[in-house]
Order: structure tokens, then sequence, then C-alpha cells
């Protein structure tokens, strides 16, 4: 087979490194169809109440398997219901990130000099803010329920790494010959960076795109932990976990469930960002 | 040195003034106001409310008398919370965050570095696998996850330490909140530290440190550890910056009586001079926090001093 010479070219962490890749990739299209498919397949709707069956723990022969909150909410269904916001909002706010990184990457380190010296210098400025902090007081003031304001808001947070690196990248191509002949066809600048410069930075891109997602969905779940995102009886991991936290001790499973499925979302993001990495972008470390 | 630390002690001003300008008009750009309808007050009292506080006047003319107050060092009286004043909250709050914080980064320090350098000397033992595990997991997950299940293991099951609150002299009230804290500061103290010893020992003049017969303890206390370490001490400016955010988190989720909730509540309840006191206060906090870093650096690295800005 010649799978299997390429493989025993591998090294054994290399080999390790796949197999992580693979199955953070599985864990996360499992995810991903859960919650997409789950909360239509089961009896009960996110928001139904069962009177009959308030804080139900959770048991396998049980109505709701999973258990149901105060209000006999089923657990399931509201943490897949959870899931399907915290990843939509994640996805979405990641691309709001990528459009201004990209964009404001390339137009620094394409066209030099003393824009590039200030747009840098302003990225360097908004690093050294808090900001979090920033988010929650325009989230506070705006974005309360108004998932269109929570999604700029958070998105305008992870674009600063992505602009370094994708206006580091854009310098190191500028000098390279095919750019220099792509321009002595008499292509426009816009047209070069366009058709030249942006495809050879998919890699990087992609790479940043997945470490970007669980960023997003982190703070996406902190605004709703402390009430300022999704609104009841809709639902985020970030609120599930919330009013998990304060019935904690007369029902752990509140807190245990949406905090077990955030934890498994966020490592198999991490260890698919890091996966992709080392295989499209080596030197990225 | 000193001209360094001067110049970028006056780089602060510009940006904590422009950051007060933007957060001036952004707070009175979102809709309502602190004493808007919905708060029980009829048409004239509300006028005479925003009478007093002086909110009936132009904006610019509110912007300029607001910076002229603070010029005098006075931030303000609290439209929500009216017995009190913006700097007296403040003052109230601050020192159980800034004990927090502190806590935190020594906690993390102090496990952060030993943690490194162990996993650095004995590569690939089982030391150094725990590292890559540990910071695998504290690097993903928010305080928000941590803080919860931290307190319901330790607080609630095992019944070691308290699960939430603070009364004053109890230090065992800090322990779960710095630890939930310090858990990413320390994985990512720990890491870097390995990383730039592992770099550090692998230089020549490690190696001639070495072939002159000193011992391995001596080489690396005396050679590889302090240019070792500048990498954690650039690092401890972004960390200062998770820190002030992060205590924000970890006082939510442990109820602390600090500074952080001010924020949130000030921004729902539309009240402008506790949200700009905090803005204020968080602000100063990084930048120094980032300067005290860079200065930290430049000590370390004299080629960093002659930079240009």
């Amino acid at each position: 087979m010649p799978g299997s010479t390429r493989a025993s070219a591998m090294s054994r962490s290399e080999r390790r490194g796949r197999r992580a890749l693979w199955a953070a990739a599985a864990v996360i299209a499992a995810l991903v169809l859960l919650a997409l498919l789950g909360p239509e397949a089961s009896p009960y709707s996110y928001s139904a109440l069962d009177w009959r069956h308030l804080s139900i723990p959770p048991g396998l022969t049980a109505a709701h398997w999973l258990g149901t909150d105060s209000l006999g909410r089923d657990l399931y269904v509201r943490t897949l219901y959870g899931l399907r916001v915290s990843l939509t909002i994640g996805v979405l706010s990641s691309a709001v990130s990528l459009l201004i990184g990209i964009a404001w990457g390339a137009v620094a380190g394409w066209v030099g000099g003393r824009l590039d010296a200030w747009m840098m210098r302003m990225v360097d400025v908004l690093y050294s803010l808090p900001y979090l902090f920033i988010v929650l007081v325009l989230a506070a003031l705006f974005g309360r329920g108004n998932v269109t304001v929570l999604l700029l808001a958070i998105g305008a947070v992870g674009w600063l790494t992505l602009a370094r690196v994708v206006r580091a990248q854009t310098l190191s191509l500028k000098r390279r010959e095919f750019i220099e002949a792509a321009r002595a066809t008499g292509l426009s600048a816009p047209q070069v960076v366009w058709r030249h410069v942006l495809p050879n930075l998919a890699g990087t891109v992609v790479v940043y795109a997945t470490l970007l997602v669980p960023q997003m969905i982190i703070y996406e779940s902190f605004l709703s932990f402390l009430g300022l995102g999704v609104e009841p009886p809709r639902a985020s991991l970030g609120s599930l976990i919330n009013s998990g936290a304060r019935q904690m001790l007369t029902a752990p499973w509140l807190l245990l469930v949406p905090a077990a499925v955030l934890i498994v979302l966020l490592l198999s993001f991490n260890l698919l960002g890091d996966g992709l990495r080392d295989v499209l972008d080596p030197t990225g470390r | 040195m000193l001209g360094y630390a001067l110049r970028r002690i006056a780089g602060i001003v510009p940006v904590l003034l422009i950051l007060l300008t933007v957060s001036f008009f952004v707070i009175r750009l979102a809709p309502g106001g602190p004493f808007a309808a919905g708060r029980a007050l009829s048409g004239r009292a509300r006028a005479e409310l925003e009478r007093v506080y002086g909110l009936d006047r132009p904006l610019a003319v509110q912007y300029g008398h607001y910076l002229l107050a603070l010029a005098h060092g006075d931030l303000g009286p609290s439209y929500s919370m009216r017995d009190d004043t913006v700097a007296g909250l403040i003052a109230a709050g601050l020192p159980v965050s800034a004990t927090l914080g502190a806590a935190a980064l020594v906690l993390a320090v102090l496990s952060g570095v030993p943690l490194g350098v162990r996993a650095a000397l004995r590569r690939g033992g089982a030391l150094d696998r725990f590292l890559a595990a540990f910071a695998a997991l504290t690097l993903a997950l928010p305080s928000f996850v941590t803080g919860p299940l931290l307190a319901l293991v330790f607080g609630l099951w095992l019944r070691w330490l308290p699960v939430a609150g603070w009364q004053p002299d109890t230090p065992r009230d800090l322990i779960l909140p710095a630890v939930t804290l310090a858990l990413p500061l320390s994985a990512s103290i720990a890491r870097l530290m390995r990383a730039s010893l592992l770099e550090v020992l692998n230089a020549s003049y490690i190696r001639t440190a070495r072939a002159r017969g000193l011992g391995r303890a001596r080489v690396l206390w005396h050679h590889a550890l302090r240019p070792a370490l500048v990498p954690v001490v650039s690092y401890l400016g972004p960390a200062a910056t998770y820190l002030v955010t992060g205590s924000l988190v970890v006082e939510t989720v442990f109820q602390l009586p600090g500074t952080g909730r001010y924020l949130v509540e000030g921004a729902i309840d539309r009240d402008y001079t506790l949200v700009m006191g905090m803005v204020l206060v968080y602000g100063t906090l990084t930048l120094l926090a980032n300067l005290a870093a860079d200065l930290l650096h430049a000590w370390l690295d004299p080629r960093v001093r002659h930079e240009p800005l």
C-alpha cells in the first residue's frame, strides 16, 4: 500500500499527532451533528416545562436520561440546543475576526511605510488593553439579548493576532519572485493581493481560524455566563453552566453536563488547531 | 535606562486619555440613561435629577467637567448607588481584587517556574508529560468552568474549602479563587520557562561552562537561569492583562466583593461615572503592569532599551 510507506516515514510523535488530529476532527463532527439534529430528534423542546419531573437526576431508564432542571426542562435537549447556539456564535464571530484581521494585516503588510507603522501601532495599543473588559462594557450597554451586537462585539476581539501574522506573511511574500512577476504583467495592487498573496495565506488562516473558534466560544459563553448573552428560555453552554453553578448543591448534573460538553468541545478544537498547524504551517511554532 | 523609563511612562498618558474619551462618549451613546423610564420616577423628578448631576447639558460640556473633576482627583458620584461616590466604591472593592490578583500571580510564578525548569531538565520524563497535559487542559478551559468545578469538588464534595463568599481575615476563602485564576497562568509560565531553558541549555556558552568542569547545578544557577527568565518576564505584561480580566470572572464565580461586579452592573444601570471609574482603574492597572514588565525586561536585557519606540 502506498499509504503505509508514507506512514512509516513519519516519526512516532508525528503519527500520534495525526491520530489526535483525526480524533479531534471526528469528535467535532459528532458534536456538530448532535447540535444540529439532537434537539429535533428528541420528543422534548428546549423550552418545554415538565411539571411532573422537576430536578430529576440523570438515569438511563428515565424519561429524561440526562435529567431535568428545576423547571422540568430536559437537560439533554437544552445542552444540545446550547451547544448549537455556542457553535453558531463561535463560528460566525470567528468569521468576523478573520475578515478584519486579514484585511488589516494584508493592507499593512502590502502598503508598508507610515501606514503600516501606524496600523501596527494601533494593534499594539489595543493589545495592551484588557479587551474582554471592553467587550463586556459594549455587550452590557448595547447587546443584551441582541445576538448581532454580541457577534460583532466578540468578533472585534479576535483579529489582533491574525492581523500580525497576516502582515508578517504578506511582507515576506511581497519580496518573492512570483509576486514581482505578477506585478510586471500589469496587475493592479488589489488584484495581486487578491489573486496571489491571499491564496498563499490560506494555510495560516485555516490554522488560526481553528484556534479562534474555541476562543470565540469562550467569550460567548462568558458573556452568557454573566447574563449578557442569549436570553432565557434560550440557552448557550455558558448560561447553562451559570445556572448549573447556582444549583450545584442540590443538582450537580446541571453543572456537570454542560461543563463536560464545553470541555470536550474546547479541547477538540485546540487539538485540531495544533494538529493542523503541525501539518500546514510547520514553521508557525 | 532612566530615559527609556521616562519615555515609556509618558507614552501611557495619551493612551489613557484616548481610552477615557472613547469610553465617555460610547457609554452615552447607549440607549437609556441612569434615570431613564422604568425606574419609577416621574418626569419632573427625572428632569430634576438630571439637572443636579449636570446630565442635561451638552455632551462636550459634560466631558469638560468630567476631565476637570478628574484632574482634581474627583471620580464623581455614583448614579445607581446614590449614597456612595465612585472613589468610595472602588476603595472598598479594590483591596479584595488586588489581593486576589497578587495571590494568583505569586502562586503562578512559584509553581510555574520550578515546574518548567524541572520539565526542561528531565525532558520527556513523567513531569514533562504531566506538564504537557496540564497545560493543554488548563489553557483550553475558561475560569468560569474550572471555578465552579473546583468549588463543587473541593467545596461541596470533599468539604475542604469554602465554596464562595468572603469574610475579612479568612485567607481560606481566597484559596479556591486564587487557584482558579492562577491555573492557566501557571501553565503558560511553565511552558515558557521550559522552552526557553531548553534553548539556553543548548547555547555554546553553557557548553563552555560545562567544559570548564562546572557542575550541573552551578551552571544552571549561575549561567542558564537568568537569560532563560527573560521570556517569562516579558510574558508578565500579557499576564497582568489576563489577571485584570480574569479576576472579573473569578470574582463573579466565587461572589467576592471586589470591584469586578461594578463594571457589568454599572454598565447595565447606565451608571456613567461608575463605569468610567472602572475603565480608569483597570486601564491604568493594565498599562502600568505592562510597563513594569517592559522595564523589568529592559533591565534584564540591555538591548531592549536602545530600540526605537
